[in-house]
């Protein structure tokens, strides 16, 4: 009845499953720095756009190319973190989450001006990895090989973070001091540092999406901005701290704005946001979320 | 006197916030003995246990453990010396099932108890394994609460009301569970309101009232100072 065309609703499926890996990839950070810190990460957005950066500097400057930029770039705005965690987010852990909120929020458009000074508001180009370059023929559409292989690995490091949270010995400690801190130090463990390498990681996979991101989106100061607020739904919908949760939600929302994309374009930039308040109304601990 | 000082508290004063909750409390503890405080809600014994845990950020005076001065040394420190804490609120994290929260404090020292030593002593822990954490029932709770800091290798274990809200089949078996830990050699710091159950196990009781120990005394001389002990209990 919609006459329905199977290669351009696929295609919007596929850019759904793009935009869901990046949703996927940066609220799974937020829930884990969330869970332990109890900082909402404004400075994600920020975080993120330094990743792709990083990948740019390595090529430009260094002759280090996508792959170690996948591997280095994560490391580098990872130690930023623990260095921004270090040195300002320890001094307010005792206060409101409020004030992590509005101190990460100062700090993501410090960095953002910081970039935005020296490179403006153009992006620059990042280019597809040569391994990754062309497309397959799927017979119903073409199949971008750069944005298969963001899904996939995606998918995998989503899998990864999930396996270690939830299956391993150290999963449990992170989760143990997610629910009370105090006496999983009274067992021996030194939380705080746990604390820092926690908020180290998460950003570490924001550095990391901001790498995948690079060669799609190219490399822009603003990049962060645009996309963190509708991270930031998704961890609305999905619940607070809910690592699984916050996988799925990410995921799922890129595919249902992709469907609307297709079905209704005019609605495909705000059904995000119709969702959170739906789900704001009737189970405001978001779908995965635990009541407080 | 053959017995060591495994603890030795000394004018230990502390504050939740702006409130002062301990006002110098002395006692010790010497090697393989069970020592009680008893006293009234909100004597200070819970703050007091977390004091020597290190669990209360603002404290002075001296807790020395094992002849280490431990006043200053944050929790993890202060566990990694040999101390450990079962909470009154028994602290079973309920996003871990039971194996999860069983294994979860790291070892700390040589000499802990293996996991089947550990299970024996809690048999119904082993059926349980799987369960989450806070679907064990209350009795189940305190058991695991207990069993997981026997793995460690900590020497002084702190419980903290381990009877409290149990039935007495189950207050009978934790108390047989304490003379089993104390015949392995572990010490122990007990507080109780209930010292019915606390004269089945333990060798020496400090009273404490209004954030300090206000008397002593030995388990032979129960008898002797159950007046004064109900006046201070209001029992």
């Amino acid at each position: 009845m919609f006459g329905i065309s199977a290669p351009a609703l696929l295609a919007q499926l596929l850019v759904g499953l793009i935009n869901g890996s990046f949703y996927a990839l940066l609220s799974l950070g937020l829930a884990v720095i969330f869970g332990l810190l109890n900082v909402i990460n404004f400075a994600h957005g920020a975080l993120f756009m330094m990743g792709a950066f990083v990948a740019y500097f390595l090529l430009n400057l260094a002759g280090v190319g996508y792959w170690g930029a996948l591997v280095l770039a994560p490391i580098v705005v990872g130690a930023f973190g623990v260095l921004l965690e270090r040195t300002m987010l320890r001094r307010i852990a005792n206060l409101d989450h409020l004030y992590g909120l509005l101190l990460t929020f100062g700090l993501a458009l410090i960095i953002q001006g910081v970039f935005q000074n020296y490179f403006g508001s153009s992006g620059l180009p990042y280019a597809i990895p040569a391994e990754l370059q062309g497309a397959r023929n799927l017979g119903f559409m073409f199949l971008p090989n750069y944005r298969a292989w963001v899904v996939v690995f995606s998918i995998a490091v989503c899998f990864a973070t999930w396996f270690a949270i939830e299956k391993t010995q150290l999963g449990a400690l992170l989760r143990a001091a997610t629910e009370n801190p105090a006496l999983v130090r009274a067992f021996g463990v030194n939380v705080p540092r746990m604390i820092t390498l926690t908020y180290g990681f998460g950003v570490g996979l924001a550095g990391l999406a901001g790498v995948l991101a690079a060669p799609i989106n190219q490399v822009r100061p603003l990049m962060g901005a645009d996309l963190i607020i509708v991270v930031f739904a998704v961890v609305v919908i999905g619940g607070m701290g809910s690592i699984l949760g916050s996988i799925l939600t990410g995921f799922a929302l890129g595919v249902v704005e992709g469907l609307t994309k297709y079905f209704y374009p005019e609605a495909s930039n705000t059904v995000v946001f119709v969702i959170m308040a739906l789900v704001l109304m009737i189970k405001p601990a978001g779908l995965f979320g635990r009541t407080a | 006197m053959a017995e060591t000082l495994l603890l030795d508290v000394k004018g230990l004063e502390a504050w939740y916030g702006e409130s002062r909750i301990l006002h110098g409390v002395d006692f010790d503890v010497r090697k393989g003995e069970v020592v009680t405080l008893l006293g009234r809600n909100g004597a200070g014994k819970t703050t007091t246990l977390k004091s020597i845990m290190g669990m209360v950020a603002k404290r002075v005076g001296s807790t020395r453990y094992d002849g280490v001065e431990t006043i200053g040394l944050s929790s993890d420190r202060i566990a990694r010396l040999g101390v450990a804490i079962c909470p009154e609120e028994r602290g079973v994290f309920a996003s871990l099932d039971v194996r999860e929260n069983l294994m979860l404090p790291p070892k700390i020292l040589p000499g802990g108890l293996e996991l089947d030593a550990i299970l024996d002593l809690f048999p119904n822990l082993r059926e349980r394994m799987t369960s989450q954490g806070t679907k064990l029932s209350g009795g189940e709770q305190q058991m695991l609460a207990i069993a997981r800091i026997l793995r460690t290798g900590a020497k002084l274990l702190m419980l903290d009301e381990p009877t409290e809200g149990l039935a007495p089949v189950i207050i009978e078996q934790i108390g047989l569970t304490i003379e089993k830990l104390k015949r392995a050699g572990f010490t122990i710091l007990l507080v109780e309101q209930n010292f019915r159950f606390a004269s089945t196990v333990a060798d020496r009781y400090f009273v404490m009232e209004h954030g300090k120990v206000i008397d002593a005394f030995a388990n032979a001389d129960l008898s002797a100072n159950m007046d004064k002990l109900h006046a201070y209990l209001g029992v």
